[in-house]
């Protein structure tokens, strides 16, 4: 209940802001609507732009399931998203081969990315917050640093490396679909997001590592009595949340852009953790929420071209958003 | 050249050490704060309304503290009262700050910069630069020395002992969390002071390494701003780099100096015993 709360205060309060700029809030509702269902190719990107949150809210919400918060996603899905810009441009492979190894490299990146605040919290005691936020930092200034100085493209200005083989894309669907236009820029990474999500669903639900995972972050000393280490599924539950976010930067990287950009990401790190709670942590929630995330990112630019209202206003409301979700949860947690 | 990197140092010091005073203010009580960026941010933003729209850095300074404190409200209604999650409720103020810019756009024209005191050998500096010193020194007078910082820290430290001496726990942190409100708006206004006109990105991710000099300062104002000066120190030298070293290399430095404090491998940083525990 309380999501669908959130979601119609977030849309009333756009309602108000438009009625304070003297414009038709009704313009601003139907365009939302033609903005992102009126067609085929419109939902098409509503999806193009939900994939990367897809991603990011699975990897928040893994970690959240196991009493874990991995504010570090932006970071992990950098630097795994620069290992399959490498290996997609360095090896030369048929794509049978070179897809699955892109993937794995940035997987192993990201997973990487997320251990080593898993490590520092299992073993020391560190607070993986703090440590996923400075590694978030270390990301952007290592990858900027390769992207700059070693593997800028040839005489090129732009901070970004050159395009990977053709053989590490991912093909676009409407080459399959013939209901997209040719100019969708809707791809596999989707259909990969959307396997993600089955499989994260039947790993909490029905394997013996969900279980543990749930346990540890339900009541770490009864996990303790079971005969689990809380310390190792820390490690790995980090190291898991950061391989999904990794998946992020490969939607990026083999999906769309077919090289590393730097600065590609528009914070889908930190939207994840919104995309994660509006979801409930729940690996289906994630998914719609995802795709509500991604409406609001495809929306967000029409409605600034259209009725020329900054696109700023949906990034706020995302904040208050999820201020708000959080204070009924806290509401009712204290309210038990 | 190291006399050179002084007054860079300095400048670079000072909206980071109004920040990370602010950060302790709250931590102090209980309250995570990792909502410092978008309170730095919000004060810069405030600063060149005001002083755009009254033609003095004082208004500027006066709309930037204010902004600063209506933020840092939100956190302590939404964190306090409604017992949200703390780091959530950071991040989204930090979103919701940038949305806010992003939506009222700022104007790039030139602002008026707050007065300059000339001193002797040092130079000439804004009057925060001066500022920055004595209230670090006066935070740590009034946080450890005296019983209404005594009771800001119990605050921090346990749920129950404020509420044995029939005080309101809520009371201190909201306090507290006020007052990081100002502080870090002041940093904000630091940088638009200095820089006089507002620009994308201007604070940069100065509040997370504020955060980072609150931690590896372990939570006291006297080592926190010595850390400040110590980060500030590195990116001055990154900004004039005489050794040709990546400058990325240098931007890292402070945040792995903070995992490395962190995990008790150089000294022990020791949180608030009840940072971000609320009473059942």
């Amino acid at each position: 209940m309380p999501p669908l709360l959130a979601i119609c205060g977030f849309f009333l309060l756009c309602g108000i802001v438009l009625i304070l700029r003297e414009q038709n809030p009704w313009e601003f509702y139907t365009t939302i609507f033609i903005s992102g269902f009126s067609s085929f190719d419109e939902v098409g990107s509503v999806l193009f732009n939900s994939t990367p949150l897809i991603f990011t809210g699975l990897a928040v919400a893994i970690g959240y399931k196991g009493g874990l918060f991995n504010i570090g996603c932006e970071g992990q899905l950098y630097v795994a998203a620069f290992a399959a810009a490498w290996v997609g441009m360095h090896l030369n492979l048929p794509s049978v081969i070179l897809v699955p190894f892109c993937i794995s490299a940035a997987m192993i990146a990201g997973s990487i990315w997320g251990a080593v605040p898993g490590f520092l919290k299992a073993k020391f005691g560190a607070h993986e917050v703090i440590n996923t936020i400075m590694m978030n930092f270390i990301a952007l200034a290592v990858t900027n640093f390769l992207v700059i100085s070693v593997y800028r493209e040839p005489d090129q200005m732009a901070p970004q490396t050159s395009q990977v083989h053709e053989a590490a894309r991912l093909p676009r669907l409407s080459n399959m679909l013939p209901f997209l236009s040719q100019s969708n820029l809707l791809d596999a990474s989707f259909l990969i997001a959307c396997l993600c999500v089955l499989i994260c669903y039947i790993f909490l639900k029905h394997t013996r590592w969900g279980y543990e995972l749930r346990l540890v972050g339900n009541a770490p000393e009864v996990a303790e009595y079971g005969g689990i280490n809380p310390r190792t599924v820390t490690v790995w539950v980090m190291a898991l949340s950061g391989a999904i976010a990794g998946l992020a930067g490969v939607a990026d990287v083999m999906g769309y852009r077919h090289r590393f950009s730097d600065g590609f990401s528009s914070g889908w790190g930190f939207t994840g953790i919104a995309v994660a709670l509006l979801g409930r942590n729940h690996p289906f929630g994630v998914f719609a929420s995802a795709l509500l995330f991604g409406l609001f990112t495809k929306v967000a630019l029409d409605i600034e071209l259209i009725l020329e209202v900054p696109r700023g206003l949906f990034l706020a409301g995302q904040g208050l958003l999820i201020i708000a979700l959080v204070c009924m949860e806290g509401i009712s947690k204290r309210n038990n | 050249m190291i006399l050179d990197l002084i007054p860079s140092t300095l400048r670079m010091t000072t909206p980071l050490g109004f920040a990370a005073l602010g950060g302790i203010c709250s931590e102090r009580s209980g309250i995570i704060n990792i909502a410092l960026e978008g309170m730095m941010l919000i004060g810069a933003y405030g600063y060149v309304v005001g002083a755009h729209v009254s033609g003095s850095a004082w208004g500027g300074l006066g709309i930037g503290i204010g902004l600063g404190i209506v933020l840092a409200l939100l956190h302590a209604v939404a964190t306090i009262t409604f017992h949200a999650e703390q780091i959530v409720t950071g991040v989204a103020i930090n979103i919701l700050a940038l949305g806010i810019i992003e939506y009222l756009v700022p104007t790039k024209e030139r602002v008026p910069g707050l007065p300059e005191l000339k001193l002797p050998i040092i130079g000439s500096y804004s009057i925060l630069v001066y500022l920055l010193p004595i209230l670090m020194v006066a935070s740590h007078i009034l946080l450890f020395k005296t019983p209404w910082g005594l009771r800001l820290c119990a605050a921090g430290e346990s749920t129950e002992v404020l509420k044995t001496l029939s005080l309101s726990r809520a009371k201190w942190q909201y306090f507290g969390v006020i007052l990081s409100g100002i502080l870090a708006s002041i940093g904000g206004c630091f940088l638009i002071s200095d820089n006089h006109r507002f620009t994308e990105g201007i604070i940069g991710g100065r509040g997370y390494v504020a955060l980072a000099a609150v931690i590896f300062g372990n939570w006291r104002p006297l080592y926190s701003v010595t850390a400040c000066l110590l980060f500030g120190f590195a990116t001055s030298f990154e900004l004039t780099n005489p050794w040709a070293i990546p400058e990325q290399l240098i931007k890292i430095f402070p945040y792995i100096l903070t995992m490395i404090v962190l995990a008790g491998l150089v000294g022990r940083s020791r949180p608030p015993a009840a940072l971000g525990k609320m009473e059942p």
